[in-house]
């Protein structure tokens, strides 16, 4: 164990991720500070959710540290991994409600896992965290009656059910309508700074994770390609940051994926 | 050729890796077993889920199976005379073999398909990992209860099986075909062991139960969390069971009968 910083709640040295043959993450180093918004952006397949996973120790890195709070999460055993989960929440891109469940029973379900309140506690809190997010009178529906931003808002209020001290987005605006976008967005925002957490959003929507994170990383081709706050990262002249910041169609992400020449594939074909 | 030889090699090698994948998975289950002590609900629901929505299907497959057993039979005998044979003839067959064979194989179809279907959508759609994130074991959580439900509900269910398959023979027997209603009784109670039958008969489904189980929730949560990937997954389930289902049989009956 480390001994835990004030400022850094989460510090990745030179780590390394691969899947197979295929290496996601070659060396990245990444410090994230207590109470802030740090967004992680990338294209996508740059290796952002495993990055995730890899914090809440659903991965093991091949090599390199990660500690979170102190703790080096690969070093966990299987109890105090599960120790320090009580102390994290994840929104998933889908959401992932309990599909048996309803919007009630879903945010009740870490409650009712890990602590031993009373029903009347548990749906004081349960209505306290889906007031929170607009969703209280939704209460009674089951997940296949809520819209995409409906679903978000739930997983939000679940992972947010037992306070934990770091939050972790993955594309929490992906596939949503412009309302919905700015109503997560407000949430996100709120909820860091009224519960005092540390939120580490994955997303590649520039505007919104610009309007609301402190810090910024970007990851490409499997390693740290810039950082700093939003302004500092618009303006980086690096030229993988500046496809991705300025949406460029080429660049060091090709638009075509790696394949023979065009002209030798159809002479190919034509062979054939 | 050569390419024959490593296709070969690469297979068993596949297959080695996996049975000790689902052989660790096993012991993982045990492990979580005893937390079922702190959650009996969960076992509760799945034994209804698993065990009470499959009587249906096991009554009337059961009722058909006997009916269809006792005309076949009493045809049979009545050649020979001894047409008030038909209850041993027929309660021996379904206690012995017919009942935890059929139920096993009906209960995968039912019950071990839903199963893996509900494991693996969960693990498509991110629940098993968001439970994980919440510091909730799934194996504990949904994976336990599951098998447990099934181990105790197949023993049941083949009792129920073997049954209701009586009472159809008795039906068509003696109802419909005059076989003495005396004789069929009082010969099954003559000619049918309770330790070297129906123990036995229980045994085989006990053990059936084991491997049926643990096939439905090993290939659920080993499933490729795509909709493709859970689909063959469940055509798996009820393949493999049926055939884990035939091979232990043979085993199980060569021991238990192969010195009479």
């Amino acid at each position: 164990m480390e001994t835990p910083d004030n400022n850094t709640l989460i510090r990745i040295n030179d780590l390394h991720y691969s899947r197979g043959n295929r290496k996601i993450l070659e060396g990245v180093n990444i410090e994230i500070p207590r109470g802030g918004i740090t967004t992680i952006m990338g294209p996508s397949g740059c290796g952002k959710t495993t990055l995730l996973r890899l914090i809440g120790g659903q991965l093991k890195p091949q090599s390199g540290s990660l500690s979170v709070d102190g703790q080096i999460v690969q070093r966990l055993n299987n109890h105090d991994l599960y120790q320090l989960r009580k102390r994290m929440g994840m929104m998933f891109q889908s959401g992932a409600l309990f599909t048996h469940l309803s919007v009630f029973e879903n945010v009740a379900f870490p409650i009712r896992e890990h602590t031993h309140l009373t029903e009347e506690m548990i749906r004081t809190l349960v209505l306290m965290k889906l007031e929170a997010v607009g969703l209280r009178g939704a209460r009674d529906l089951y997940p296949a009656e809520l819209s995409g931003g409906m679903s978000r808002r739930v997983a939000l209020a679940r992972a947010i059910a037992l306070d934990p001290m770091l939050m972790m987005y993955d594309e929490p605006f992906t596939g949503q309508d412009p309302i919905t976008v700015g109503v997560i967005m407000k949430l996100i925002r709120l909820l860091n700074d009224s519960l005092g957490m540390t939120t580490v959003i994955v997303s590649h929507d520039v505007q919104e994770v610009c309007a609301i994170s402190d810090q910024l990383y970007m990851i490409a081709d499997g390693k740290v390609a810039g950082e700093g706050n939003p302004e500092e990262l618009q303006q980086t002249e690096t030229e993988s940051v500046y496809q991705f910041m300025h949406a460029s169609p080429d660049g060091p992400v090709p638009f075509h994926y790696p394949a023979i020449p065009f002209e030798q594939d159809l002479l190919q074909d034509l062979e054939l | 050729m050569m390419n024959w030889f490593q296709g070969l090699g690469r297979s068993s090698l596949l297959l080695f890796e996996r049975t000790g994948r689902a052989a660790l998975f096993q012991i993982r289950i045990f492990m979580g077993l005893p937390s079922l002590i702190r959650h009996p609900g969960l076992l509760v629901h799945e034994l209804y889920s698993i065990g009470v929505l499959s009587l249906a299907i096991i009554v009337i497959s059961g009722l058909t199976v006997g009916m269809v057993l006792g005309l076949q039979m009493y045809n049979t005998l009545i050649d020979f005379g001894s047409e008030d044979s038909l209850g041993p003839v027929v309660a021996l067959s379904l206690v012995r073999e017919l009942g935890p064979v059929l139920t096993a194989l009906l209960f995968s179809g039912r019950a071990g398909s839903a199963v893996t279907a509900e494991i693996g959508l969960m693990k498509a759609t991110d629940q098993l990992s968001v439970m994980e994130m919440m510091a909730v074991d799934p194996i504990k959580r949904v994976v336990a209860p599951r098998y447990l439900a099934g181990i105790i509900s197949l023993p049941l269910l083949a009792a129920m099986f073997s049954a209701v398959g009586i009472l159809g023979s008795y039906m068509v027997g003696v109802g419909l075909l005059g076989v003495d209603d005396g004789a069929f009784w009082s010969q099954m109670q003559d000619k049918v062991s309770f330790e070297g039958d129906i123990v036995n008969g229980v045994v085989k489904s006990c053990a059936f139960g084991m491997v049926a189980s643990w096939i439905a929730v090993f290939e659920g949560y080993d499933a490729v969390p795509t909709t493709e990937g859970v689909s063959r997954a469940t055509t798996r389930t009820v393949v493999h069971t049926a055939f884990a289902v035939l091979g232990l049989d043979f085993i199980l009956t060569a021991i238990m009968f192969g010195d009479n």
